[in-house]
C-alpha cells in the first residue's frame, strides 16, 4: 500500500513532534521499569510498538459497531488478547528476554498509549491508517526508551546490549559506574531532561500556563522597602 | 494442527467452503450489524462476539505455542544445573551429559533418600506451597524468609560410574525485592563448593542483580562450607545407629571488602556484592539455611560419615 502525505504524517509526528512519552507523557511506568539495560528496553519497544499497531488497525476495524457504553472493555478485549498473544510468543521464541521483562509485557494491556491511541485515533479513523499511527506512537515511545536505555546501560554498568563498553574499576579498568542510573528514579531524571531538551529545541510545546504569577504589590525591582 | 492444515491446502474447493462458511456469519451477523449501536441487543452481541474472537485467538496461542514453552522451560532448568556444576559449555547439547545426572529426592527432616515418590515430575518450590506437601518455618528459623519448606528435597548427583562427584542442591531465599532461587552445587565431600548459581531472581539489576555475573559466581568455587568444632557432643550434631555425626556449623557467607585468599578463614567468606547489602545479605542468609540443619545439613552429614 502506498504511502500518502497523510499517511507519512501520522508515522512521523509522533516521534518528536507529538512524542507520547515527551509530549503526552504517557507509558512512564514502563519507560522507568524497562531501561536499565538496552536488550529489555528494545525487546519491549517491539512488543508495545507491535500491540499499539495491531489494536489500533483492530478496533479501527469495528470502530463503526461497537456501542458507546462499553467502547473502551471492547478496546481493552481486542488489546488484552493481542498482549497475551505477544506474551506467550516471547515465551516461545525469546524465553531469556520474557524473563527478564516478566510482569511488564502483561502491563502493556494498561499502558496509557496503547488505550490512548485506540480512543484518540483508532475510533474515529480507518484501519490502515490507524495501523500506521500506531506504528508512529510505538516508535516514538521506543525511540525515547532505546535514548534512556543507552544512557542507562553504559554508564550504570559501562555496557551495551550486555557487551563491555567502558571497563569498569572493579574489573580492573578505569570507570567507576554509577549506581544512580540503574535505579528507576534516573529514568525520570533523563525523561526530564530530554523533555526540557525538546522543548527548548521547540518551543511550540510548551503548555500557556494556567495561572500567571503577578508580581508582588508595592515592590520595585532593585529597590527594598 | 498440522494435520488440518495439510488437508486443506489439498482440499480442492477450499476457498467455497471458506467462502460459503463466511456467507453463514454474515447471515447471522446482518441483522445485528443493522441494529443501532447503542440497542440493547446489538450492545450483547458485539460483547459476545468480542469475547469469542478474543478467547479463540489467546487460547489458540497458548496451545500452539506451549509445547515449545515447555522445552524451553525444561532446558533453562537443566543448563542452570549444568552450569552450577560446571560442566556447561555455551551451546552445548544438554541431553548427552544429562544422562549421568541422577535426580533423588531428600526427606530433609531425616536427610535420607526418599524412596517411592517419582523425582522426576517432582517440583520442590511447587510442593514448598501444598500445604500437604511442606511445613511452614517458624520465624525464629526462618532465616532465609522463606515461610515454608518443602517435605522433600530433589537434588542431582553428577556420577562418574558409580562414583559421586557433585551434589546439586536447590536452595531459596528472600534478598531485597525478590525471592532468589538456585543451586548449590558440592564437591563429594559435601563440602567444598563446586559453584553457586541463582538463576531465578528480581534483584536491582547491576547491584544485587549481579548475583548473576560468571565473574561473580566464579569467586565461589573452591570456597568450604562448614567449620567443625571437633567437639565429642555438639548441639547440631545427630547420631545415626549410635554413632554421633558433626553436621558442623555453617561459616560460609559474603564478607565485604577484599577477600584476601592468604588469611586464614578466607576459605569461609566470598566477596559481597558493592552495592547491594540486602541481596548480599540474603545470599549468606539462604546459605546458612539450607546448608544448616534446617536444609541440607542432616544429609550432608551422612553422606560425610558413609564417605568416611
Amino acid at each position: 500500500m502506498e504511502l500518502t502525505q497523510e499517511n507519512k504524517k501520522v508515522l512521523v509526528e509522533p516521534l518528536v513532534e507529538n512524542n507520547p512519552i515527551t509530549l503526552q507523557v504517557l507509558g512512564i511506568c514502563s519507560a522507568l521499569a524497562v531501561t536499565s539495560q538496552l536488550s529489555t528496553a528494545l525487546i519491549m519497544s517491539l512488543a508495545l510498538t507491535t500491540v499499539t499497531a495491531f489494536s489500533s488497525a483492530g478496533i479501527a476495524f469495528i470502530r463503526n459497531h461497537v456501542p458507546s457504553s462499553i467502547r473502551i472493555i471492547a478496546q481493552m478485549v481486542i488489546i488484552a488478547s493481542l498482549v497475551i498473544v505477544v506474551d506467550q510468543l516471547l515465551k516461545a521464541f525469546a524465553y531469556d528476554v520474557s524473563k527478564q521483562l516478566s510482569v511488564f509485557v502483561g502491563l502493556i494491556i494498561t499502558n496509557c498509549i496503547v488505550m490512548g491511541r485506540a480512543e484518540a485515533y483508532a475510533m474515529k479513523n480507518p484501519p490502515w491508517e490507524s495501523f500506521l499511527d500506531g506504528i508512529g506512537n510505538g516508535l516514538g515511545y521506543s525511540l525515547i526508551l532505546v535514548g534512556v536505555a543507552v544512557v542507562r546501560e553504559l554508564l550504570g554498568s559501562g555496557k551495551l546490549l550486555g557487551i563491555e563498553m567502558l571497563p569498569l574499576v572493579k574489573d580492573g579498568g578505569w570507570y567507576v559506574p554509577n549506581g544512580l542510573l540503574l535505579l528507576p528514579p534516573s529514568a525520570f531524571f533523563l525523561i526530564g531532561l530530554i523533555i526540557w531538551g525538546i522543548r527548548t529545541w521547540k518551543p511550540k510545546q510548551v503548555e500557556k500556563a494556567d495561572f500567571e504569577i503577578q508580581p508582588a504589590h508595592g515592590v520595585v525591582h532593585g529597590e527594598a522597602h | 494442527m498440522p494435520d488440518s492444515m495439510e488437508k486443506s491446502s489439498v482440499e480442492p474447493g477450499f476457498k467455497e467452503k471458506l467462502a460459503s462458511y463466511a456467507a453463514v456469519v454474515q447471515a447471522y451477523a446482518e441483522p445485528y450489524l443493522a441494529l443501532p449501536n447503542d440497542s440493547f441487543k446489538k450492545t450483547v452481541a458485539v460483547a459476545l462476539a468480542l469475547c469469542l474472537v478474543g478467547a479463540i485467538v489467546v487460547s489458540g496461542s497458548a496451545v500452539i505455542l506451549r509445547p515449545l514453552q515447555a522445552w524451553n522451560k525444561s532446558k533453562d532448568e537443566k543448563v542452570n544445573i549444568l552450569e552450577v556444576a560446571d560442566l556447561y559449555q555455551k551451546g552445548m547439547d544438554v541431553e548427552p551429559v544429562f544422562k549421568n545426572i541422577e535426580v533423588r529426592l531428600v526427606d530433609l527432616a531425616t536427610g535420607d533418600y526418599a524412596e517411592g515418590v517419582d523425582a522426576k515430575n517432582y517440583d520442590q518450590w511447587k510442593a514448598a506451597k501444598d500445604p500437604l506437601q511442606s511445613e511452614a518455618i517458624p520465624a525464629t528459623k526462618d532465616i532465609a524468609s522463606i515461610k515454608r519448606k518443602p517435605k522433600y528435597a530433589k537434588i542431582y548427583l553428577v556420577k562418574e560410574g558409580n562414583e559421586l562427584k557433585t551434589l546439586i542442591l536447590p536452595v531459596n531465599g528472600y534478598g531485597l525485592w525478590s525471592t532468589m532461587f538456585g543451586f548449590i552445587a558440592l564437591e563429594a565431600d559435601a563440602q567444598t563448593v563446586v559453584g553457586m548459581n541463582l538463576y531465578d531472581q528480581a534483584e536491582t539489576p547491576g547491584l544485587g542483580g549481579e548475583v548473576v555475573n560468571p565473574k561473580w559466581k566464579a569467586l565461589w568455587k573452591g570456597k568450604k562450607v562448614y567449620n567443625f568444632t571437633g567437639k565429642e557432643f555438639h548441639e547440631s550434631n545427630l547420631s545415626e545407629k549410635g554413632q554421633t555425626i558433626e553436621i558442623g556449623e555453617v561459616a560460609l557467607g559474603l564478607v565485604k571488602g577484599f577477600v584476601d585468599p592468604a588469611k586464614s578463614g578466607s576459605e569461609y567468606q566470598v566477596d559481597a556484592l558493592a552495592g547491594a547489602t540486602l541481596t548480599s545479605r540474603g545470599v549468606s542468609n539462604l546459605v546458612q539455611y539450607w546448608m544448616g540443619k534446617e536444609g541440607y545439613g542432616v544429609y550432608l552429614a551422612k553422606i560425610r560419615n558413609h564417605r568416611g
